[in-house]
């Protein structure tokens, strides 16, 4: 076991993953020789090499269409889109090409290869560093949709990523890169080093795609939560003494139903929480899921706390960003109604 | 046998000995004027070469100064200087206001501020820029009020923009400035639509794309030039070269095979390469550019051949990627040098009066600093109203963002 943070864990797994399979190669902006922006690959270019580890023109279609055309031979491209506000010039080639290539060949080819972008708020990123963009992911047949929440699972779920036959979005939330986040910015912040969830082993080890975790056991309300949320969760819990367990969903495509299913028909409620604008968002098929499963177990409408409709402010991010004072407020709501 | 392929390398990194030798620039003044209505083809010797008017002595030399003729004059450059010094100290200033917490988020153009600076000289009222987050010398230039600069990288109540944007992406409409995206590459294209418009809507406004080396790379790059040689509108598309796109030398994007003026070529565009720290070569090129695209000879394409001499944001350390002193072994040296060389040379200007005139206009910057500062910082912030966050992002609330603004209870 090390101490690692949420950088050091996706750069342990991209080392193993370089080290034990020749076929995978890392690209993106700014992630050779520099490392990228936010270091996840720092080191990777002088132990393995510019061939397999190496910066590419500012061109987020070209990193995912050269991606396609290299798994598409068996190789196993892990790129890095460098904010996941970027990936908007790859959409095409994500959604219509590497979703699709198995499917529409019968099988002749496929894309195994992983789309990593850091995602959400809560830096001061502005409209263009701060959006949550996996609703418009998993609306997508072909894709799987990924997002971590600590330090160990980056390391697992991203080792299992690069290892899935599919086209995976590995989305990080890079407000808790470098410690949990609870949504309080004014507090002090706290580091991986000292949580438990950022004890992580050093060898190889996957955390297997599509199965979420209970983050935290609880009888009042079922909280459904990924990235960030949930230590915002894990902090309106605490706000308000609701007893509520709460559900890292981990992979959001495919949705491990069957955790969220048992959580809801034991808690009876539920709330459900994201950073994402709240209009057909993922918490928009969360609540028409737990609903179609637990219709008769229901005692309260669900809930859900969201991003606000509206482009991530600068100055307002704390306005904007779902804190737990609104998740506390909807707890107590659903578990006084 | 394997087939090899090619991975770009810059010539120097931390520690070694900076390294230019790639560029073999010609002396100052070897290039004639082409004329306006000159062929894409023709100008591929611009497109290669490097149009230069100051020499290392610090006289004006050639036929561009010759055409530059009295806009270039000594009232005219001192001016220019000036400006050039305000964005110098409004860099400096907010570093480091930047590094005290006071803002979220800064980007310098140090090196770079006699292009954005001389080119905004050549623009008339209605013309339209679509700068980058590195041409704020466009808006300091162009006579933009310091107390709206300030009060957008502080975010209180004299931000034009109430908060919305990631400090130095800036909007004035009225000084010719298009809203800046944080998306790159993406405004390029649009420069094009907004001079066909102009056009169409019979006015004889230009618009002026700006990109990065980096950024050519993107689609929308690509997609501007494609439409601009199909429809020639008036647009000039400028291409900032410094060298550098954060980590990634300019190789990374392509150019090591071919300069970014000859690509222009290649799409069928008349394309010109400039000495980007010569304020008098991009007071004389913007001259030939402007009169060329207001006169309906179509689009140009200029290559600024410059160096980012500070990191690329203040979220960046660049001695982690290049020689620390690769800025100073620059072959093209510094754009404010250089002009007050020529001042001074021509006996308009001396090295006490610059730097009297330095502190005269830091002064000036820290006055209206000050009083942005006092109205709230990031330190203190006087947060804006967060019922704003739901304002204006249709013309008219529709009822769900009503429900939200009440459900936030602002
Ligand atoms: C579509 C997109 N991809 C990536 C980024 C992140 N990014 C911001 S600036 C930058 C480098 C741009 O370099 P260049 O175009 O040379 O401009 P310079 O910063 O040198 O002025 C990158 C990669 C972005 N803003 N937009
Ligand atoms: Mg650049």
């Amino acid at each position: 076991m090390a101490k690692m943070t949420m950088i050091e864990a996706v750069r342990s797994a991209m080392d193993i993953m370089l080290e034990k399979d020749p076929k995978v190669i890392i690209m993106g902006e700014d992630v050779g020789y520099f490392g990228g922006v936010f270091r996840c690959t720092a080191g990777l270019q002088e132990k393995y090499g510019i061939e397999r580890v190496f910066d590419t023109p500012i061109n987020e279609s070209a990193i995912v269409g050269m991606g396609v055309g290299m798994a598409t031979q068996g190789m196993r491209p892990c790129v890095e889109v460098q904010f996941a506000d970027y990936m908007f010039p790859a959409y095409d080639q994500i959604t219509q090409e590497a979703a699709r290539i198995r499917h529409r060949s019968a099988g002749q080819f496929s894309c195994p290869m992983t789309i990593r972008m850091p995602t959400g708020g809560g830096i001061f990123g502005g409209q263009t560093h701060s959006q949550s963009p996996e609703a418009l992911f998993t609306h997508v047949a072909g894709l799987k949709v990924v997002q971590p929440s600590s330090p160990v699972d980056a390391k697992g779920l991203l080792i299992a990523s690069i290892e899935d036959p599919d086209p995976v979005i590995f989305l990080e939330p890079k407000r808790i890169y470098n410690g949990p986040f609870d949504g309080h910015h004014d507090a002090k912040s706290v580091g991986w080093a000292t949580h438990p969830l950022g004890e992580v082993p050093e060898g190889y080890y996957k955390t297997e795609l599509g199965k979420a975790n209970v983050f935290r056991e609880g009888e009042a309300v079922t909280i459904l939560a990924y990235g960030t949320m949930v230590y915002v969760a894990e902090a309106a819990v605490k706000e308000t003494g609701i007893d509520a367990e709460i559900i890292d969903l981990r992979t959001l495509l495919p949705l491990d139903l069957e955790t969220i299913v048992e959580s809801v028909k034991k808690t009876r409620k539920c709330v459900v929480i994201h950073e994402g604008t709240r209009t057909s968002g993922f918490g928009a098929e969360l609540i028409a899921e737990v609903q179609e499963a637990c219709f008769y177990h229901l005692e309260t409408p669900i809930v859900r706390v969201t991003g606000w409709d509206a482009p991530y402010p600068h100055a307002q991010e704390w306005d904007y960003f779902p804190g737990p004072k609104r998740v506390g407020r909807a707890l107590v709501e659903t578990v006084e109604a | 046998m394997p087939i090899k392929i090619n991975f770009p390398t810059p010539s120097a990194r931390p520690g070694e000995t900076p390294d230019f030798s790639r560029y073999d620039f010609p002396e100052p003044g070897a290039l004639p004027v082409p004329p306006l209505d000159i062929t894409a083809e023709d100008t591929l010797e611009y497109a290669n070469s490097l149009i230069r008017v100051l020499d290392d002595d610090g006289n004006a030399v050639g036929p561009w100064a010759d055409y530059l003729g009295e806009e270039g004059n000594d009232d005219v450059l001192l001016e220019g200087l000036r400006d050039m010094l305000k964005m110098r100290a409004i860099d400096a200033r907010m570093l480091n206001a930047q590094r005290q917490g006071k803002t979220t988020f800064y980007l310098q153009c140090t090196g770079e501020e006699a292009i954005g600076c001389a080119f905004q000289r050549q623009l008339n009222k209605g013309d339209m820029n679509f700068p980058t987050y590195r041409q704020q010398s466009l808006l300091v230039a162009g006579g933009y009020p310091l107390k709206d600069l300030f009060g957008q990288y502080y975010q209180n109540e004299n931000d034009p923009l109430g908060g919305r944007q990631l400090p130095t992406l800036h909007s004035a409409k009225d000084y010719g400035f298009f809203t800046i995206s944080g998306n790159l590459g993406t405004q390029y294209v649009q420069a094009v639509g907004w001079a066909m418009a102009a056009a169409l809507t019979g006015t004889d406004n230009i618009a002026a794309a700006w990109i990065g080396d980096g950024a050519t790379a993107a689609s929308d790059y690509h997609s501007a030039m494609v439409t601009a040689a199909v429809y020639k509108p008036p647009v000039i598309l400028n291409v900032v070269n410094n060298q550098w796109a954060i980590s990634s030398f300019n190789g990374i994007a392509g150019g090591t095979a071919a300069t970014f003026a000859n690509r222009g070529v290649g799409y069928g565009i008349p394309s010109i390469r400039v000495d980007g720290n010569d304020f008098l070569a991009v007071l004389a090129a913007t001259k030939w550019a402007t009169e060329r695209t207001r006169n309906s000879h179509g689009p140009v394409v200029i290559e600024w051949v410059t160096y980012r001499v500070a990191a690329h944001s203040t979220s960046d350390d660049a001695s982690a990627y290049r020689p620390k002193d690769e800025a100073d072994a620059w072959p093209l040296g510094d754009p404010v040098e250089r002009l007050k060389q020529y001042l001074i040379q021509r006996g308009k200007w001396s090295e006490d009066r610059h730097k009297q005139g330095e502190a005269e206009i830091m002064d000036e910057v820290i006055a209206v600093q000050k009083e942005s500062e006092a109205l709230g910082t990031f330190i203190n912030p006087q947060y804006l109203s967060p019922s704003a966050i739901f304002e204006g992002v249709y013309e008219e609330m529709p009822e769900h963002l009503k429900r939200q603004r009440q459900e936030m209870g602002a």
